[in-house]
């Protein structure tokens, strides 16, 4: 606040986005490139076993080793991306218009419709979100699609719990009161002023949904409700090497430190995001 | 040493050596990677039981100097040199450790804000309790004992029941003397007292000022007094120590300070000061002006939670007329009702009975599109100017957005009426592209005053509109308001809670007490002439009172 | 102070009926008839006629809202149907499956809290900077472990690689002590990370300047003022996981191989036997609201200001 201050290096904004932040990106993006053109990436195939070089070792010819049918590791986890990437983002998709068109209008019309709306979320809430994504996997039936969209009918409610927050938060603002004391309609200052100002929250909320629909997903395929086999999806594919536990360590190891580093990365954009927030 | 030191606080009081003593300070602030000196070569001493006031505006660096003393600089702080001397020893080295030792026995904090300066989850008594077990008390009976005669002395009474009470079950003042007790227990020969006050109502700051004069009278305390008020300096202090971005403007015994400044800086803040400035004549309303706001009856009830058929009055029958080119002040305490009142006139509630009629309109009988196009007529400026800007949009778009609510007006037509506003409340154009967040306090609140006037409104409401701004800025912007409203012709409706700004400004004031009007009449008549007890009481109150009236005798 | 307590009582109950309403939609309703599902598909070459009588026996035939009532009905009393797989009742299922679920959930939640207090306390940590960054940065990789991922590497690490827990004929604590840590360490990290920010948070609160004013050290600030004001909002968000470690559980048997309602819950997903889920998640979304119920009235305990009804005036 004070002029006299002397700054000694260049203020925050202007220095170099911090590594880690960097490195998120990068990893987030490497694995987008993966599911847009896996074929750049790996040049062996992901379903064709190789006869004789079953449960190979990792090596220059198969960077991660070979499964149980000889399948190149490698090219399961880079095809496997599409599969996660495209599920985590219907998913974030589904919460994230549902819940938040949810939430928006609970905040905005308050009373009845508000409260009837919170119960409902309350309710969403109280049940464990996997056994909820499974009473929706039951209805729909088992397949990658269906388990995506369960994931996000059950990202639903966070989605619609925090938009409201921020609804309301910005709508008690100072500044939203003297739009409509400048004569604003209801509409324009909900456009202009209430909805720029709620959503970085909320997409921050998307970043770090996209990371736990990655893990619900794969937990999904675990399980066995996923994409049906022989499918390269990562849950799967760590479900799929269980069996060679004691002899074929990679199998299990490659796909999972995958997906912890993807959602690691969501975590830390999604926290980027948030310390925007003014 | 350190059982010393506990024994005998006040051993040292010998002649000669000072208290404490402050030399060539210079403190640090690293964050984020970049660095700021924000006090520089500070220098001050203070003898034994005196009172020094530091006094400045936010930024000045008089808040982080308190804080070194105390050695309880943020984090991110340091000290780069000088030294600080209690007693002649230089503390500025020293561990935590050594220094806790030192803290709550030998010099003491009282601080800013009472309401979050106590632990909402344990009790007054254990709060006043724990600095005793720190320092070594173990004796429950003599703890006991004497938190009850300390709460007995700063005035809390019974004593036994307030020791078993939470500090979210009393008052903002009564939470202060809490503080005041906690600062007192071990007799320590510094209190620093960071705005003990700022945070009370008027009438509630004078009455805990009296108590710590009280109290350090009767113990031989010293203490240093941290304060943006110089009105507070005034009566209070013995010594003043003027700062100003982090360095010493002036320095001196009290009196030759106010009587004769030598910094220009310490001339300026004179002369801003509400409660020391002597009030201009304002212009003589012409008896033809006509009645442009006129409420009656005004009342706004609330229903208590809790308690079914009984009623909150948050405003009570309020009634005042204010001429059209004139300034009508509603000055009251906080709950006094004048911002339930600003607000109704401002159509943002709608009272539960009586009429607002601005030029012959009923505010109280609008709602929907009719409301909506009232809002050309009256404006509302809020009290914060740091709340009440969107920090996603651009001043000009600040300025803009209540021209694109209305009829149709041509892109050019209101970009040249935005910077013709921007130009007029002071602003160079180029802050037509900036956030808020880009400017200062003063600067924002320009610009809600052009947001405000860019409608060409014929009553302004400004609710507290100056009183988050320091005492310079603050005078910047009353000029402007003045000057706008000669003008322009604006009627404005002032609320405040400070009086000495009020008779700087206002033409008529209405005295507001838990909702009632209590005196309402010409501002001079009501300082010179006040009729209901809780006026006098007010401007009693005022800071700097008996400075103020010292000039003006001479 | 019984009224509000009665309110709260009634807006769980409310939520309660909500979540049966759920999952009866979800389960019941919408999917149709799973007496058909079951029996017309199978190769048990059933007679039109005695599927007929199968659904009369199941109530699949009365219109919805009768089933609604019904089957709410038999809730209430404790009747939570038969497996239409296996033809066991639920209850019995779950009476058989519950215990050892349990057992390990409340194991877990244990660990779980003690690891996020572990944790909280060494990112409070004076001096040595380096671990009091490693602690704040755990809790983020924690939660991004999949629980099945970390329980299968726990077996290869230290069953296979370092043969310190037995998997052929365990000892009982060895069975459970890769478990508990699988389920354990995502659900540590929520909690983790909520106490060390409010840690953070309090240690800026005026009332600790006051405190260190007095004469008081780091530590004692940390536990006398610190921790009671950090304290209530971490015990809601423990409430929040249970559902988390719930689900938890149930993936965590599924790779141990331990029995319990996750083989259970697995079983009847693969089976499409809805009463036996049906039953699962309204006893699941029960033991969530009673918790939340519980830590809700207690919290007045540790933080006065909620207190219902403050004692003596102001």
């Amino acid at each position: 606040m004070s002029e006299t201050a002397i700054p000694l290096r260049a203020p925050r904004s202007l220095r170099l986005p911090p590594a880690g932040l960097v490195l998120a990106w990068a990893v987030i993006g490497l694995v987008l490139a993966w599911a847009i053109a896996p074929g750049l990436f790996a040049w062996q195939s992901p379903l064709q076993g190789v006869s004789g070089s079953q449960l190979a070792e990792p090596s220059a010819a198969h960077w991660l080793g070979t499964d149980g049918l000889g399948r190149d590791m490698y090219a399961r986890v880079v095809y496997g991306a599409r599969e996660s990437l495209l599920g985590a983002c219907l998913a974030v998709t589904v919460g994230l218009s549902f819940g938040t068109l949810l939430g928006l209008v609970a905040g905005a019309r308050g009373g009845l419709v508000d409260a009837a709306m919170m119960r409902l979320v309350d309710t969403l809430l109280a049940i464990p979100s996997l056994l909820l994504s499974l009473s929706v996997i039951i209805l729909l039936g088992f397949g990658s699609i269906n388990a995506a969209f369960a994931v996000g009918c059950v990202s639903i409610a966070h989605f619609a719990r925090l938009s409201r927050t921020e609804v309301l938060r910005v709508r008690r603002a100072e500044y939203v009161e003297a739009a409509f004391g400048s004569g604003g309609r209801f509409g324009a200052v909900l456009w202009r002023h209430v909805l720029p100002n709620a959503m970085t929250s909320v997409l921050a909320l998307a970043a770090l949904q996209f990371g736990s629909a990655i893990l619900a997903l794969a937990t999904l395929g675990f399980l066995g409700y996923g994409a049906p086999p022989p499918t390269p999806e990562w849950g799967l594919l760590i479900a799929e090497g269980r069996d060679f536990l004691a002899s074929a360590w990679w199998l299990t190891c490659a796909p999972g430190v995958v997906v912890v580093l993807v959602v690691l990365s969501a975590e830390r954009i999604s926290r980027s995001i948030g310390a925007r927030r003014t | 040493m350190d059982s010393a030191v506990r024994l005998n606080p006040a051993a040292t009081a010998a002649s000669g050596t000072p208290l404490l003593a402050v030399e060539d300070l210079a403190i640090r602030y690293v964050s984020g990677g970049a660095s700021r000196r924000v006090v520089e070569d500070v220098s001050f001493s203070i003898a034994p039981g005196e009172v020094v006031a530091l006094v400045g505006e936010s930024g000045s660096g008089k808040t982080t100097t308190a804080q070194a003393v105390l050695g309880l600089l943020p984090a991110n702080g340091m000290i780069e040199r000088g030294a600080i001397r209690l007693d002649g020893t230089d503390i500025t080295g020293w561990s935590d450790r050594r220094l806790s030792a030192l803290r709550g026995t030998r010099m003491s904090l009282i601080p800013q804000d009472p309401t979050t300066s106590l632990n909402p989850v344990r009790t007054v008594g254990s709060q006043i309790a724990e600095i005793l077990q720190i320092h070594g008390e173990r004796d429950r009976g003599r703890i006991r004992a004497r938190v009850l005669e300390l709460l007995a002395r700063v005035g809390l009474e019974p004593a036994e029941m307030r020791a078993q009470q939470y500090p979210h079950q009393l008052s903002g003042g009564m939470r202060q003397r809490v503080l005041i007790a906690i600062a007192v227990a071990l007799r320590p020969g510094l209190i620093v007292a960071d705005e003990p006050t700022s945070a009370l109502d008027v009438t509630v700051q004078r009455r805990v000022l009296d108590l710590l004069d009280d109290l350090r009278r009767e113990d031989g305390t010293a203490v240093l007094l941290v304060t943006h008020d110089l009105g507070v300096a005034a009566d209070r202090a013995d010594r003043v120590v003027v700062l100003r971005q982090g360095r010493i403007q002036e320095a001196g015994p009290v009196r030759q300070v106010l009587a004769a400044p030598r910094s220009d800086y310490a001339r300026q803040l004179l002369a801003d000061a509400p409660s020391l400035a002597t009030p201009r004549a304002r212009p003589a309303v012409p008896a033809t002006a006509g009645v442009m706001l006129k409420v009656a009856g005004l009342t706004q009830t609330y229903p208590v939670v809790g308690e079914r058929g009984r009623v909150f009055r948050a405003a009570d029958d309020v009634s005042f007329e204010v001429r059209a080119g004139t300034t009508h002040a509603l000055v009251g305490e906080s709950g006094s009702g004048k911002t339930t009142t600003a607000r109704c006139i401002a159509g943002f509630l709608r009272p539960t009975s009586g009429t607002v009629e601005v030029g012959g309109t009923d505010v109280a009988r609008l709602s929907g599109e009719q409301l909506r196009q009232f809002r050309h007529k009256v404006q509302l400026v809020f009290q914060n100017p740091f709340a009440s800007l969107d920090p996603r949009q651009t001043i000009g778009q600040i300025v803009e957005e209540p021209l694109r609510n209305f009829d149709p007006v041509p892109k050019a037509e209101r970009e040249h009426r935005v910077r013709a506003m921007i130009g007029r409340v002071g602003l160079p154009d180029s802050v037509l592209g900036r956030p808020p967040a880009a400017l200062s306090g003063g600067q924002r609140q320009r610009v809600a005053i052009a947001r405000a006037l860019v409608l060409k409104p014929r009553v302004v409401v400004l609710d507290e509109a100056v009183s988050a701004l320091d005492v310079t800025v603050q005078a910047r912007i009353l000029e402007l308001l003045d000057e706008l409203q000669r003008e322009l012709g604006l009627t404005y409706v002032f609320v405040s809670h400070d009086l000495a700004v009020v008779r700087l400004i206002a033409d008529t004031v209405s005295v507001m007490r838990a909702g009632q009007v209590v005196e309402s009449g010409p501002v001079e008549t009501v300082f010179h002439a006040p009729a209901h007890d809780y006026t006098r009481d007010l401007i009693a109150a005022i800071p700097g009172g008996g400075g103020a009236a010292g000039k003006a005798a001479q | 102070m019984t009224r509000q307590v009665a309110q709260k009582l009634g807006q769980a109950l409310l939520v309660l009926l909500a979540a049966f309403t759920v999952a009866f939609v979800l389960l019941q309703a919408l999917p149709g008839d799973a007496v058909l599902i079951k029996f017309l598909g199978s190769e048990m070459g059933l007679t039109a006629e005695q599927i007929a009588e199968l659904r009369i026996a199941y109530g699949a035939d009365a219109p919805v809202w009768e089933q609604y009532l019904h089957t709410l009905g038999n809730f209430l009393r404790g009747d939570f149907g038969y497996s239409i797989r296996s033809g066991v009742p639920v209850a019995q299922l779950l009476a058989e499956n519950l215990p050892s679920t349990l057992w390990l959930a409340l194991l877990a939640l244990t660990a779980a809290c003690l690891l996020a207090l572990v944790l909280a306390l060494l990112s409070q940590l004076e001096g040595f900077g380096w671990v009091r960054g490693l602690a704040r940065s755990m809790p983020s990789l924690f939660v991004a472990v999949p629980v099945f991922w970390l329980g299968i590497m726990l077996i290869q690490v230290f069953s296979f690689q370092l043969g310190l827990v037995s998997v052929i004929a365990p000892e009982p604590w060895e069975e459970l002590v890769l478990p508990v840590a699988t389920l354990a360490v995502p659900i540590s990290a929520p909690m983790a990370q909520v106490l060390i920010r409010n840690i953070d948070a309090v240690f800026g609160e005026p009332f600790v300047a006051v405190a260190r004013a007095k004469g008081a050290r780091h530590q004692w600030v940390l536990w006398r003022h610190v921790f009671r004001n950090a304290l209530p909002a971490t015990l809601t968000m423990a409430g929040v996981l249970f559902g988390e470690l719930l689900g938890g559980a149930v993936v965590t048997e599924t790779v141990f191989g331990l029995g319990g309602l996750g083989g259970m819950t697995q079983q009847a997903v693969a089976n499409q036997d809805v009463a036996v889920l049906q039953a699962i998640v309204v006893l699941s979304a029960f033991a969530f609201v009673a918790i939340s119920l519980l830590i809700d009235l207690l919290m007045p305990l540790l933080d006065p200001r909620l207190a219902l009804r403050p004692a003596g005036a102001s």
